[in-house]
């Protein structure tokens, strides 16, 4: 998979819970989901579950600790991919 | 010097009309929202039928966002919202998702139980050993406080914002706590009201007590009799009832419409003694509240002219007349007007209370009576009590000024609220 082709997986994915149109639509791998799309803290675990479900990968309490932009999940992603 | 109450905003999502225009016409045209169930008959459930408002996906985005609607598995507070919205609407104010908090207006909307079906998922994959994945609404659907959580929200209520219960008393209570608040000056508007989720993880229990009906499941339209003497038990239901309660001063500054006034009420409990038990009430007790709730409205017994009981269509309701009667001091061509509106929504549990309330309102306010369905063959007990012709089963055009709304609850709780007619 592509960079491009997680990022648009991603964008799919929090498109339901962002607040912020206009930074949804610049998103970038320096997207934070809570600062920039103003997403409500509490959703982003629903984001880790769809998250899990769509690459068919289990997240565990840490790496939903560090998930807090695109680029770290970009990373967290290709990393369980590769395992 | 207390501060005069008034309504000024009605909503509701009842089994046979949603929204207030709908279930006027349902109250008048003695229309039964009951039907029969395919998923109880699966259950093994006796009781097969039952009231559930309908709603349809389109009207639900109407009141809730997407996001809200993810995962949302919640009944009682879809009605609770829809039925609050659309109260406080009617009472002309908007509902902007930027508008300023407002610290005069509060809510109670009581529940039994929030969202029963959300908390069943939420239990199969815990015990699944799955508990991380329950996501992040199941607290806020099934906390008893889910309702008031969502609606104040909805509208940025900055009063006091919270939620009773007390079993079929819970509206009704709901009301008189708005009230004592606004009348103490306390907050200038109080939305108030119940909700109740409907499906047969509600009504499960009281299918277990065999207190529902097991002989109508062929003729559901026919299954809520209360006061009938074929009357073999309730039909469960289901819905929200909701109502803006205001002070007098607010509402004429903003020059809203005024539907009724709230005399006062009482509420207490027969502390299951003499005769009282978990589900039988204290007769003294219930004679005590209701003649209470008229001391407390300044008015005497024999001004009351129509009665909305809380009438299940349990072997109870003969005990309820007589406790009225006895409480009143009137019988027979004396005694009031009587209103069952279970008899069309069955027994919606902790929405009953705030349903029938807002049928009572409607009444007075548009000075009819509702037609008692399905009690052609009244009960030969209550005959005795109540002249047969103040218990229509037709819908009567009448010009009056004051009912009374009770409802009675297990545990042995009581509530009776007296709303009049404004008059300046």
């Amino acid at each position: 998979m592509t960079n491009q082709e997680l990022i648009a997986k991603l964008k799919a994915i929090v498109s339901p819970y962002i607040q912020d149109e206009e930074a949804f639509k610049n998103l970038s791998e320096d997207t934070d989901f809570v600062k920039d799309l103003k997403i409500n803290s509490a959703n982003l675990v629903d984001i880790i579950l769809d998250i899990e479900d769509e690459f068919d990968i289990r997240l565990e309490n840490e790496d939903m600790e560090k998930m807090l932009d695109v680029k770290s999940a970009m990373a967290i992603v290709n990393t369980k991919l590769a395992g | 010097m207390k501060k005069r109450v008034v309504i000024t905003g009605l909503g509701v999502v009842a089994p046979n009309g949603v929204g207030v225009s709908d279930f006027t016409e349902s109250l008048k045209q003695g229309k039964s929202g009951i039907m029969f169930h395919q998923e109880l008959k699966d259950l093994n459930f006796s009781c097969q039928i039952g009231g559930i408002p309908n709603i349809s996906d389109d009207l639900k985005s109407k009141y809730f966002t997407d996001l809200q609607l993810r995962g949302f598995n919640s009944s009682g507070i879809l009605y609770g919202c829809i039925a609050g919205i659309d109260a406080w609407k009617d009472a002309g104010f908007d509902t902007n998702p930027d508008s300023k908090l407002d610290y005069q207006t509060g809510l109670i909307f009581g529940t039994g139980t929030s969202g029963v079906e959300k908390f069943r998922e939420a239990i199969y994959k815990l015990d699944e050993g799955n508990v991380r994945r329950l996501g992040s609404t199941v607290v806020l659907q099934t906390m008893a406080s889910g309702v008031s959580a969502y609606l104040s929200g909805m509208l940025g209520l900055g009063n006091q914002v919270t939620t009773n219960s007390s079993a079929c008393t819970t509206g009704t209570e709901a009301i008189l706590m708005g009230f004592e608040r606004i009348q103490n000056g306390n907050a200038k508007r109080m939305l108030v009201g119940s909700c109740s989720d409907h499906g047969p993880y509600v009504w499960g229990g009281f299918d277990a007590m065999r207190v529902m009906t097991y002989k109508h499941n062929d003729s559901p339209k026919q299954g809520s009799r209360p006061m009938s003497a074929t009357a073999s038990g309730f039909v469960p239901g289901s819905g929200a009832g909701a109502l803006v309660l205001e002070s007098l001063d607010s509402a004429l500054e903003r020059g809203a419409k005024i539907y009724a006034e709230v005399l006062g009420g009482e509420i207490n409990s027969g502390g299951q003694r003499q005769g009282g038990t978990l589900t039988a009430p204290n007769a003294e007790a219930v004679q005590r509240c209701i003649k209470k709730a008229i001391e407390n409205s300044g008015i005497n017994a024999s001004e009351i002219e129509v009665i909305n009981g809380h009438l299940t269509a349990t072997s109870k309701d003969a005990l309820e007349i007589e406790n009225w009667s006895k409480a009143l001091n009137r019988d027979g061509k004396d005694f009031p007007y009587l209103n069952a509106t279970k008899s069309m929504v069955g027994h919606c549990l902790a929405a009953a209370g705030a349903i029938e309330s807002v049928a009572s309102v409607i009444q007075l306010n548009e000075q009819f009576v509702s037609p008692n369905i399905n009690c052609e063959d009244l009960h030969p007990e209550i005959e005795k009590l109540v002249a047969s012709e103040h218990i229509p089963t037709e819908k009567i055009d009448l010009n009056f000024n004051t009912i009374a709304k009770a409802s009675f609850g297990f545990g042995d709780v009581n509530a009776c609220v007296i709303f009049k007619k404004y008059q300046e």
